[in-house]
């Protein structure tokens, strides 16, 4: 049974070889299905702090403050701040960034997140906590218009979409470092 | 408890209001009202009425069952306090965590799902987009390990002298896990070159996302089904979880979804917002995710009281960078140390068991553990960690060496530090 093959294996060999060098190789066990796009659109919902993933849509200030007293002000607290889940709004004198050494002051989009997109991207997939992912996308827009505006970082007549948003540039966006903790004996 | 030591005839004279019941044996029940304790920790073990035979050895005994029970008397719990809950450290011996005492850090609650529904999608930088069934999965190579799982936010900054290891620093449990290593899955699908970076998703309400550099996902990466031998548990993930040895749980994701494969990180709210450490000099720690070594007593403790003469301090030790090496303990608040015995085999990543014999002469005394691992690091006390990162930087990766103060009579207590 196995003569007939032999003939076969040199090439096959040589194929794989150069299959490799192109390529990283072929599945090795051959499990899993294949997945339509429209399977992967109607998962892949993430979006990367360069604004790609960021989809059709817009939103202004003035909608994202509507869709903030209906949806979300019964836990954030209206204007953002003093909500049971915490604020989203504040943001400190000349933008210092004192939390380590001041437990007591609250950490907001407006004096901690790092980025635009995470925004998005956040209230997207997971809020309103008691009804997540039932806000459109233009909602979405507006509501991180909305968050940008009262944390003063655009002004009341914004317009966001996915041609603007991650352009945006936060006051905490040069605060973060790799961590540079390695073990041995020194303590970090 | 005290069951043993009481004879059965008296037992009986107290319970003879019911003629019926025959030597030996008691309704449950009626011993309670008895007023006899013989019977008192079997009462919780079932709210059937049940033949509590006095001396074991003159009735034959219960059959076999489907699915075994804990001792009546036995009934560990967690601590569930909402989105989180806490395994109860010093009910428990070895280094195994029972998959039913696990701790929880939950962000929108455990989601049912339906396991023959469930898939894993992977795609984004990669030769094949492909999605894998749970019987996919099974069918790849398995893998099993047995490591630490914890949580970052693992300490009760400020916690009174009353509280337990549970308490303290109960988001800390030990699995076997068994699954498929990601590596295999990422070859299986062909990562195109210049990938760098994973998302991993989880499918419970708050759709949970973080950022997991390749080289990790190459390295001991793990998607695994089966937590102690079994299926996981609901909350711990079921049917399939992310499982990254030594790395802060959340990154662990819980109902594993889809992994996508990109050329840099995604920045979710959970690397951002939450999960990262602010420094006194301004700066935020970002990606802290490995979890330093660290150590902690977990008997004698408080509630326990003691007795004059030998004692044997027991408690567990684990580092997320390897193998714990050494554990020292001290008797006198932390002047003096000596190496504990640990209990082998010792993994890396993994739980490890400490024990100390302690006469104990019945003054006042403070006892310490604090933990080496195989990179050199020594836990910390409260006062170093304070210096380098600040009052502020709570709560997360804060492992301290712990303290446990015994009374002069007997009692014991957490002797915590003051996080200001
Ligand atoms: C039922 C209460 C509830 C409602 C309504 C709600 N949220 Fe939240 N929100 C929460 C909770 C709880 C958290 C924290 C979740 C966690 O930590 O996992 C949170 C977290 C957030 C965060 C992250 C905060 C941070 O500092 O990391 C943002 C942003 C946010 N919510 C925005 C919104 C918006 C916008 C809405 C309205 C569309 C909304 N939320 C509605 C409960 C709610």
């Amino acid at each position: 049974m196995i003569r007939p093959y032999l003939q076969y294996l040199l090439p096959l060999a040589l194929l794989t070889v150069a299959h490799n060098s192109v390529a990283q190789g072929k599945a090795e066990f051959g499990l899993g299905r294949v997945v339509s796009e429209a399977e992967i659109a109607a998962w892949d919902i993430d979006v990367m702090p360069d604004g790609r993933g960021l989809p059709p849509g817009s939103g202004t200030v003035a909608e994202g403050a509507e869709v903030y007293a209906q949806s979300c002000e019964q836990c954030h607290g209206a204007g953002g701040v003093g909500g049971h889940s915490g604020s989203l709004v504040g943001r400190l004198e000349g933008d210092q960034f004192p939390f380590a050494n001041d437990p007591g002051i609250k950490k907001t989009i407006g004096n901690y997140w790092p980025y635009t997109t995470t925004i998005f991207d956040y209230i997207r997939r997971a809020m309103p906590a008691d009804a997540p992912g039932s806000l459109s996308n233009g909602e979405v827009y507006g509501l991180v218009a909305w968050l940008l505006y009262r944390n003063e970082i655009v002004s009341s007549d914004t317009t966001l979409s996915a041609d603007n948003l991650a352009e945006i540039r936060m006051p905490a966006r040069d605060r973060f470092v790799p961590d540079d903790r390695r073990g041995g004996a020194v303590v970090r | 408890m005290a069951g043993k030591d009481v004879d059965s005839t008296e037992v009986l004279k107290a319970g003879s209001a019911a003629p019926s019941i025959k030597r030996r044996e008691l309704v449950a029940g009626l011993v309670g009202l008895s007023g006899a304790a013989v019977a008192g920790s079997a009462l919780s073990a079932s709210t059937a009425p049940q033949r509590i035979s006095l001396d074991p050895t003159r009735a034959p005994g219960a059959s076999t069952s489907a699915l075994g029970n804990r001792a009546g008397g036995e009934q560990p719990k967690r601590i569930p306090l909402g989105i989180i809950s806490l395994t109860p450290l010093q009910d428990l011996h070895g280094t195994i965590t029972p998959a039913d005492l696990h701790f929880e850090r939950h962000h929108a609650g455990i989601p049912a799902i339906e396991a023959a529904q469930h898939e894993l999608l992977i795609h984004g930088m990669v030769e094949r987009t492909l999605k894998f069934s749970l019987a996919d999965l099974k069918r790849f190579p398995s893998v099993t390990r047995t490591c630490f799982l914890e949580c970052s936010g693992n300490l009760f900054t400020n916690a009174p002298e009353q509280t337990t290891p549970q308490m303290l620093c109960g988001l800390t449990s030990q699995s076997e896990w068994t699954g498929v290593a990601l590596s295999t899955l990422l070859r299986e699908v062909g990562v195109r070159p210049g990938a760098k970076w994973l998302l991993a998703e989880g499918s419970d309400a708050a759709v949970m996302t973080r950022s997991i550099p390749i080289e990790k996902a190459r390295d001991d990466a793990l998607v695994v089904y089966a937590q102690n031998g079994e299926a996981i548990r609901p909350e711990q993930g079921y049917p399939l979880r992310l499982l990254l040895p030594g790395w802060e749980g959340n990154t662990s994701i819980k109902w594993l979804r889809r992994i996508e494969v990109a050329d840099q990180s995604f920045m979710t709210r959970e690397e951002t917002s939450k999960y990262t450490d602010p420094l006194p000099d301004g700066t935020a720690r970002q990606f802290s995710v490995v979890m330093d070594a660290r150590s902690v007593i977990t008997t004698p403790t408080y509630p326990q009281h003691i007795e004059k003469g030998w004692q044997e301090i027991r408690g567990l030790a684990w580092s997320g960078r390897g193998r714990i090496t050494q554990v020292d303990v001290s008797i006198d608040a932390g002047r003096s140390w000596q190496p504990a015995v640990l209990q082998g085999p010792v993994l890396p990543k993994a739980h490890t068991r400490f024990t100390q014999p302690w006469h104990w002469d019945g003054q006042e005394a403070e006892i310490q553990s604090r933990a080496i691992d195989e990179t050199g690091y020594v836990q910390p006390t409260a006062k170093q960690l304070l210096a380098v990162r600040g009052p502020g930087s709570v709560p997360y990766h804060l492992n301290p060496i712990t303290a446990w103060r015994v009374a002069p009579s007997g009692e014991m207590f957490y002797r915590g530090d003051a996080w200001e």
